[in-house]
């Protein structure tokens, strides 16, 4: 095998993986009779997904701009709030017993409390999308901040550096690829809360669309939503990973940069 | 001799102890020494004797336990500002080329820093002319991780030069180098100094080092470090690699080599 097909090889696996698991599924479905209430073959899946395309895409479309608002406040946020901690130990050991207090609390336990303060719709998905991907950036940045080499540091010192100076020229930098890993896990959990706030309780996005969906027995429109969560999921990762190598390839010292 | 000149670091029974906890370290017992402008001194001894608390000491990063110390005829209360300082592993920040890690101590350098946008070219030209001076000429554009140890230590030293400190702190600064471009560096080292007569101290644990480039190299004892011996090095300058052959130098480090051998015993 040259190096050329087994590079392509690789790439093609996830494809492959997939495939397979999809047609095992259909032949399983065929074979066992299952109802299509129970478990909709994959055929089906895609049949009803492209026949109810634009309101899939409509209720997406919502989790999509909740999920991301709540994304966006959250980095705004744990960038504050991680570089005031990473930098200053006094606020640290204020607020961390805080934080980890309140990152214990299942996220699903607010989203009935937020609908009595602001009812449904988007702001209950936005405010727990916000609260569930908040902690981990946080955490991320107060590492890297504190994670500065001592050496460093007093290299800095001994020239005169302030605290601000040292917090700009090495803090900052050096946090950017805590952050920035920190986004793949947190776009990942501020989608789980946007469609746990949905499916809890909303009027809107694609949450709340399984769930009628499962309450008039329509399975296959349920699993296309499934479906549509899993992309979505997906994309929103793969974007982060993107970013993340585009700004952070001194972290990898160049290689992993193709 | 420089040393003849007005003392500019004093240090007068400073003693310092590290607290962790409970637990105490006394790691330098009221060393004294004071260092005239200009000088280069040395300090060596057996590891843990205290030789980095020593530099932290003099630059004002550690307060001492007891004792003072002095710099330019002031107490040191907080760290002095635009020392130069190299330490064993480069530290360079991999975030920037090494032509911008350079120039970093011109951002927080008093006179630089005001004048940093305005004089960026002017700054970047005299980095060039540093690294070429270290032997590393067209190497600006390139990241640390892109250089090997060598040449990370030689940016290294030209960071520390480049705001051209009246004082320069060398923590093992060709420690983890191999021998020939350590001697390389001494002979980069000497020259620089003998340009520009900033004040150094080196610490090392090669005593041909510290021969090769001292005024005064200071032996330190055991934890708690004490200074047990000082040797005015009056081999002139410029020194070679042919006068590290010669039997002058060569008793003087077996002189030195002796006393440190003792504090093994
Ligand atoms: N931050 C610290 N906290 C507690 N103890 C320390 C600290 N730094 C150094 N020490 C202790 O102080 C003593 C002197 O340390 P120092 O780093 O000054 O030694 P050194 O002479 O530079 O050694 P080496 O030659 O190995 O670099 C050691 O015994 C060390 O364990
Ligand atoms: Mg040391």
């Amino acid at each position: 095998m040259t190096a050329g097909t087994e590079r392509a090889l690789r790439v093609a696996m996830p494809w492959l993986a997939m495939a397979v698991f999809l047609v095992v599924w259909e032949l399983a479905c065929v074979a066992f009779d299952i109802a299509e209430i129970i478990l909709p073959r994959p055929s089906r899946i895609f049949a009803v997904t492209l026949q109810r395309w634009d309101i899939l895409l409509a209720f997406c479309g919502e989790t999509l701009w909740t999920t991301v608002l709540g994304f966006l406040l959250a980095i705004a946020g744990g960038l504050v709030m991680g570089l005031a901690i990473g930098a200053s130990p006094f606020i640290y050991s204020g607020l961390y017993p805080l934080l980890i207090a309140f990152n214990a609390i299942p996220k699903v336990a607010i989203v009935p409390i937020l609908m009595i303060w602001v009812g449904v719709g988007a702001t209950p998905a936005v405010v727990t999308a916000f609260a569930i991907s908040f902690f981990p950036i946080v955490v991320n940045v107060a590492t890297g901040l504190a994670t500065i080499e001592p050496e460093m540091r007093d290299v800095l010192r001994s020239l005169g550096a302030t605290r601000t100076e040292i917090l700009t020229k090495v803090g900052i930098p050096r946090a950017m690829p805590y952050l920035f890993a920190s986004l793949k896990v947190a776009i990942t959990l501020a989608f789980i809360g946007s469609v746990i706030s949905e499916t809890v309780g909303g009027n809107r996005g694609i949450g709340f669309l399984m769930l009628s969906a499962s309450a008039r027995n329509d399975a296959a429109t349920t699993f296309a939503g499934l479906f549509a969560i899993a992309v979505m999921g997906v994309l929103m990762y793969a974007v982060c990973a993107l970013v993340e190598k585009r700004m952070t390839r001194w972290a990898f010292r160049g290689e992993l940069v193709t | 001799m420089p040393a003849n000149g007005p003392a500019l670091v004093d240090l007068r029974q400073v003693s310092l102890t590290y607290r962790v906890g409970k637990e105490e370290t006394l790691a330098l017992a009221d060393a004294t020494l004071s260092i005239a402008k200009g000088e280069f001194i040395a300090v060596v001894g057996p590891s843990g004797c205290g030789k980095s608390t020593l530099m932290k000491l003099v630059t004002g990063l550690l307060p001492p336990s007891s004792g003072e110390v002095h710099v330019r005829g002031e107490k040191v209360v907080r760290p002095i500002k635009g020392v130069g300082m190299a330490f064993q592993n480069p530290t360079l920040m991999p975030w920037r080329t090494t032509r911008d890690n350079i120039l970093l101590p011109l951002e927080i350098v008093a006179p630089h820093k005001q004048q940093f946008r305005r004089k960026r070219a002017e700054y970047a030209a005299r980095a060039e002319r540093l690294l070429a001076s270290v032997g590393l000429g067209g190497f600006g554009d390139k990241y640390p991780w892109q250089l090997s140890g060598g040449m990370q230590q030689r940016s290294n030293l030209c960071r520390a030069l480049i705001h051209e400190p009246e004082i320069m702190m060398l923590d093992e600064p060709f420690g983890a180098l191999d021998a020939f471009t350590r001697e390389e560096l001494w002979g980069i080292m000497q020259l620089l100094w003998l340009e520009r007569r900033f004040t150094a101290v080196l610490v090392t644990h090669d005593l041909r080092e510290a021969v090769y480039l001292a005024d005064t190299v200071y032996v330190m004892s055991r934890r708690p470090g004490r200074v047990v011996m000082t040797k005015r090095i009056d081999i002139p300058r410029p020194r070679t690699l042919e006068t590290t052959f010669e039997p002058h130098f060569v008793d003087i480090v077996h002189a030195l080599r002796e006393r440190i051998h003792q504090e093994h015993a």
